[in-house]
């Protein structure tokens, strides 16, 4: 039986295995470098100026809250007249939220703070056509340690231009 | 489920004594821990897929059970009488006696005295015997030592490769006559291992056999929920930048988008007659309940609340919704009636604590079992919905996702272990837990399977 069911396991497996995506770091980052351009010519290149502020591209919340602090007015405020100025660019803003307590309450939180900045963005002038706010909760932590300071890095919302 | 942990812990030996069945009550130290030494069901599989099972504490009751080896099972690949002890030690209601001697195949070879002696209030015999077909016959004799009565005589005839699933079996037959309540040892879990970047959606037998991979990914994937019937899994998956609700087919693989809006989508839960689910999206602001046919057509929206509702889990008879809401300033639990429009009254049922999240109903609909903020720690609790009494199951540091075994006995949940995530199963009135842990990785979001459908005995 063992035999028989490890056949069968692994046939399943293979089976799966067109589902499955899992390229390794070195060929990620080299498709990235390559396909990236090409993927969306149109994708202003000023978004990656290290100089412009429109390549910041996190907004940091305290704990328990939702409200864009005055540190990221400035930043939001680029992005949404960015979307302004080019009507065909689209964002997607990813909430996220610390590790503590119920992973879908966590993912409901995570929405909250993608919300406050689309809020933001669209007090600022960018459409609601433009922009789309998700939530990741606490399933993609950018700081992996279990202190404040990994928390805090976590309590935020990214800004993802479509495309990239 | 809280009716029964209650019934349970003030029983005498007298209330849950079978008919014809003598109790008698054991003591047993808090700190007794069990290794079951497990064949462990290694495959070659990207991710390894294999639940070493450890059991600590014991119920204060335990029924003392002698199980004969099968005779004739040492001419099969695989033993009948591990699976079905290990079964019923695994419930944490018996306690296995040791039992020498050659194998007994016939009622009228057992010398009652001589279990006694040994401790035995009941008595397992049985057989297996490979047939000109290629199938085997089991057969297994129960016996009350004590009145000298047997209590079952049962035999089937399975196919080679069911042999394990047959032992299952016999071990809900046996649980049954003796507790009174259905066995839930033929049952599935659900659960999420992540090795590094790689997160796999398995499916298990519920002694952590027999698991394979329904779907892998180098993204999260969370809130498995099973269909009423068994045979379909909902889930969300980040694979495409945001969570999207699937349901797949176990059987086929095939799997389709329920909810995929604008924003966010997520937290499913199955109708008791699996014709919709409950999701939560944001496509309105805020995260919000709705009604969706499983085919994912017919979306309408359930709650109505200018912030978070979510985690919604529907009661046995469909009539209503527990979810978790911060509507009253922190998260709490709180009910609806699943209506056909969107409502903003539901009524609030947790008051202790600041945080009590991830409601989900015992299978009798007469409680829930959720999580409780007691300190800087997150425990399994139970709640009575008619009584409102709350008992903490757990003290552990991060407990998360509690799911009801079919027959309300027990609670599977993910916890942590040494910054590990692992699998628990705690008894109804938090004396016995189990562990199910993976030699590599983290396992979380547990969801327990329902009866399979020829339980109806």
């Amino acid at each position: 039986m063992k035999k028989v069911m490890s056949v069968l396991l692994i046939g399943l497996l293979s089976a799966c295995a067109s589902q499955t995506t899992q390229p390794t770091a070195e060929s990620t980052s080299a498709a990235r470098a390559e396909t990236n351009p090409n993927l969306n010519p149109n994708l202003n290149p000023i978004l990656k100026d290290s100089n412009n502020i429109l390549s910041k591209r996190s907004v940091y919340f305290d704990y328990d809250s939702f409200v864009v602090k005055n540190e990221y007015r400035a930043t939001v405020q680029a992005h949404a007249q960015y979307l302004r100025d080019n009507a065909a660019a689209k964002v997607l803003l990813q909430g996220n939220a610390d590790e503590r307590g119920s992973r879908e309450y966590n993912l409901a939180l995570g929405q909250k703070r993608a919300d406050s900045v689309r809020s933001a963005m669209t007090l600022s002038g960018a459409k609601d056509s433009q922009i789309e706010a998700v939530s990741l909760g606490e399933e993609k932590p950018r700081a992996t340690g279990h202190d404040e300071a990994s928390w805090a890095e976590n309590r935020r919302t990214d800004i993802r231009y479509q495309g990239e | 489920m809280m009716h029964k942990s209650h019934d349970f812990l003030s029983a005498s030996p007298v209330n849950i004594m079978r008919p014809g069945f003598m109790l008698i009550r054991q003591r047993q130290s808090s700190r007794r821990s069990l290794f079951l030494a497990l064949a462990l069901w290694l495959i070659s599989a990207p991710i390894q897929a294999a639940l070493d099972i450890e059991i600590f504490g014991g119920g204060a009751s335990q029924i003392p059970i002698a199980i004969t080896p099968f005779a004739g099972e040492e001419k099969l690949k695989h033993s009948i009488t591990a699976v079905v002890a290990a079964d019923l030690q695994r419930s944490g209601l018996f306690r296995l006696v040791d039992s020498p001697g050659p194998p007994l195949r016939d009622p009228r070879q057992v010398a009652y005295p001589d279990w006694k002696s040994r401790g035995a209030n009941a008595l397992v015999i049985g057989s297996a015997v490979m047939l000109p077909d290629g199938q085997v016959e089991v057969s297994f004799y129960l016996m009350d030592v004590a009145k000298q009565v047997q209590l079952i005589d049962y035999t089937m005839i399975v196919p080679v490769d069911r042999l394990r699933a047959a032992a299952h079996q016999i071990a809900d037959i046996i649980y049954e006559k003796l507790m009174g309540d259905v066995g839930v040892f033929s049952t599935r879990i659900a659960y999420v291992v992540k090795q590094g970047n790689k997160y796999a959606l398995q499916v298990a037998d519920a002694d952590g056999f027999n698991a394979q991979s329904i779907i892998e990914y180098s993204e999260p994937i969370i809130s498995p929920a099973w269909s009423p019937d068994g045979t379909q899994i909902a889930y969300v998956s980040f694979e495409n930048k945001k969570p999207i609700v699937y349901v797949q087919t176990l059987a086929t693989r095939g799997r389709k988008v329920v909810a995929n809006f604008k924003g966010s989508n997520s937290a499913p839960a199955w109708s008791p007659d699996g014709k919709r689910l409950a999701v939560v999206l944001s496509l309105q602001g805020g995260s919000q309940i709705f009604l969706v046919n499983a085919d994912g057509s017919g979306l309408q929206r359930l709650s109505q609340s200018s912030g978070i509702d979510t985690e919604p889990n529907f009661s046995p008879d469909g009539q209503t919704i527990i979810f978790t809401s911060d509507r009253g300033g922190s998260p709490q639990i709180y009910r609806m009636a699943v209506t056909g429009s969107a409502s903003g009254t539901a009524e609030r049922l947790t008051f202790e604590g600041s945080y009590n999240v991830s409601p989900h109903h015992s299978r009798d609909g007469k409680g829930f079992t959720f999580i409780h903020r007691n300190g800087a720690k997150f425990n399994v609790a139970v709640q009575d919905l008619a009584t409102r009494q709350v008992q903490l199951l757990t003290d552990s540091r991060f407990d998360e996702s509690p799911s009801p075994a079919p027959n309300d006995r027990m609670i599977l949940y993910a916890t942590e272990v040494k910054g590990r995530g692992i699998l628990a199963v705690v008894s109804g009135d938090g004396k016995t837990r189990q562990e199910l842990s993976m030699q590599a990785g983290d396992v979380r979001e547990p969801a327990w399977g329902p009866l399979p459908k020829s339980a109806s005995r």
